[in-house]
């Protein structure tokens, strides 16, 4: 009944950890939390303004009395306005890239940085990673999370690292071939071009050595996940993070790869509604919320991570007694309400990857011509999705309408319109066309 | 035996014919015929030039969806009942029209039938066998001229 990938291992036993262990460790960990909090005037203003002190957290239902923090409150508190700890305490600064403004700073104390490591090593494992392999990490160094994450988990583990960094794609793959790298860990859209780059070099990726890779740092798919084994011939393992709360090692797969384990003694999650805030029904998609329990340098409580997914509490066959988060669907800022249903442009593209020749020449119009929200997905029309027959035409139109109503759960109509039609800002396409507004 | 005929992909809107067609004309094609086959929202339009890869090209230029397909055409004699004789020789093959549209030479007695079977060469040998020639390509576009 057990379908794990490869051998079932795990780093540290407190993964496995009885749930009412769990709980109450969780538990003790918040009242902490909201101690430490104290010191930073954001939450302190809050707590007093609702009469939160430690002791009033009696349970971990408690933590919905709590304020929400929001991206927007670390921007206003640019650059350490959210710092718990004296200056003299930290050991690290990472951030977000500041792409839309300024980057938003989180500070790491040595405790801090322990921890992180710990964490990454425990999704390393989980996902294969053994003490003789060779890891090769493309994931940039910098103020970003990812690079320096990984790269300390797999030190954690005792493996081997080779620090590529992001780019200069033709290196990457001389790197990967000559140093006999057993692992790959970048975003999952790098590992294709990673793979289109071996091709260009007259490479079969697939016989590159690796094994195992770790993907993370942006949303995919299940159908992107068969491409990257199949082209590189690995086994593919998702893992997630968000700086805010400590970077990658929030979750991750473990052999069953059936979701990703989220660290539950390090960080409380809630998954809520990101309308209404209030809590979605387990296996239901929403927001996740994360507190960090242990984090002394810049804790966040309740950080709304605007990524949606769904939690599973069912027991996983590895014997850790984690919740396990589904892989993130969309982020709330691309979210479109369509007729009071949460439909995500990451849906649209699912459904057309399904399709073949369809995606990417898509785009998706929203209007209200009466007083209903209509979803128009105008598709190009391809040479090789082109038919003289009109019954194929209208069967092609068909499939894209059903694909996209299994996954949405919305019907929308489907056009079929010349190539070329779709206007394009430069560089990319533009994807979404909200006329509501 | 066969045809070639180009098909192209059109969206139902105002004036969307005429780039295709202007496309043809500027290069000196001439269409020796068409059929449009329309839903609400988009088309597929037929035609049959004489030098379809100068066609084909043209209109990719113009930017359209271009494919080549093979069609059959047939004489059929313009009268009461002289479609209906060549469906019962395709019917008893057991073979499917995907579609068809006729035009005529605006002379003489027969129609010409455009069909794009399924199985275009099992068509063609069982019109043979009933006695019926398709036109050859030659003869339809030396007749047009």
């Amino acid at each position: 009944m057990e379908s794990f990938v490869i051998e079932n291992r795990i780093w540290d036993p407190v993964e496995t950890m009885p749930r009412s262990e769990l709980r109450a460790l969780q538990l003790v960990r918040l009242r902490a939390l909201v101690e430490r909090a104290a010191a930073i005037p954001l939450y302190r203003e809050a707590f007093k303004e609702n009469g939160i002190t430690p002791d009033e957290i009696r349970s971990l239902d408690d933590i919905r009395r709590l304020p929400f923090t929001t991206k927007e409150d670390m921007r206003k508190h640019y650059p350490l306005g959210l710092l718990a700890v004296p200056r003299e305490k930290i050991a690290r600064i990472h951030g977000s890239s500041g792409t839309t403004g300024k980057p938003t700073f989180v500070a790491y104390t040595a405790e801090d940085m322990r921890i992180w490591a710990d964490l990454c090593a425990r999704f390393l494992v989980a996902g294969g990673l053994r003490p003789e392999h060779l890891v090769h990490i493309a994931f940039g160094y910098g103020l970003f999370t990812g690079g320096f994450g990984l790269h300390y988990g797999v030190e954690r583990v005792g493996a081997a690292v080779v620090p590529a960094a992001a780019g200069n794609t033709p290196r990457q793959v001389m790197l990967i071939r000559d140093l006999g790298a057993d692992v790959l860990v970048c975003t999952p859209s790098y590992a294709l071009q990673i793979a289109e780059g071996a091709r260009a070099e007259g490479i079969d990726p697939r016989t590159l050595p690796l094994r195992f890779g770790h993907f993370g740092g942006e949303p995919w798919t299940e159908d992107m996940r068969r491409q990257i084994e199949q082209e590189l011939d690995l086994l593919a393992f998702n893992n997630y993070g968000l700086s805010e709360v400590v970077g990658p090692g929030v979750s991750g797969e473990c052999a069953a790869r059936d979701g990703m384990h989220i660290q539950e003694d390090h960080f409380l999650v809630e998954c809520v509604d990101p309308e209404t805030l209030e809590p979605v029904r387990d296996y239901e998609y929403g927001e996740l919320v994360f507190t960090t329990l242990t984090k002394q340098g810049t804790p966040v409580i309740r950080y709304r991570s605007r990524d949606i997914a769904a939690l599973d509490p069912c027991p996983c066959p590895c014997g850790r007694t984690t919740v396990r988060m589904s892989r993130v669907m969309g982020r709330t800022d691309d979210m479109l309400i369509i007729r009071g249903v949460n439909v995500f442009p990451s849906q649209i593209e699912e459904a057309l990857l399904r399709v073949e020749g369809t995606a990417p020449h898509y785009q998706i119009v929203v209007e209200r011509p009466g007083a209903l929200d209509e979803l128009t997905v105008r598709v190009e029309v391809r040479p090789e999705i082109f038919s003289d027959k009109m019954s194929q035409m209208q069967a092609l139109r068909d499939r894209i309408d059903r694909e996209i109503q299994s996954i949405t759960g919305i019907r929308v109509r489907v056009e079929l319109v010349e190539p070329q039609t779709i206007e394009r800002s430069p560089g990319k396409a533009k994807r979404v066309l909200d006329l509501r507004k | 035996m066969k045809l070639k005929q180009l098909s192209l992909f059109l969206e139902n809107k105002p004036a969307r014919l005429k780039t295709p067609c202007k496309a043809l004309a500027d290069a000196g094609i001439n269409i020796l015929t068409l059929s449009l086959a329309d839903t609400q929202q988009f088309g597929i339009l037929r035609l049959l030039v004489e030098d379809w890869e100068k066609g084909k090209r043209v209109l990719e230029e113009a930017g359209c969806v271009v494919n080549v397909t093979e069609v059959v055409a047939v004489e059929v004699e313009d009268r009461p009942g002289g479609l209906a004789s060549l469906l019962d020789v395709i019917e008893q093959a057991g073979i499917n029209i995907e579609y068809m549209y006729a035009f005529t030479f605006g002379r003489g007695d027969k129609a010409v039938m455009i069909f794009r079977f399924d199985a275009p060469d099992a068509a063609i040998e069982a019109l043979q066998q009933s006695g019926i020639n398709p036109v050859q390509s030659v003869t339809l576009y030396e007749r047009s001229r």
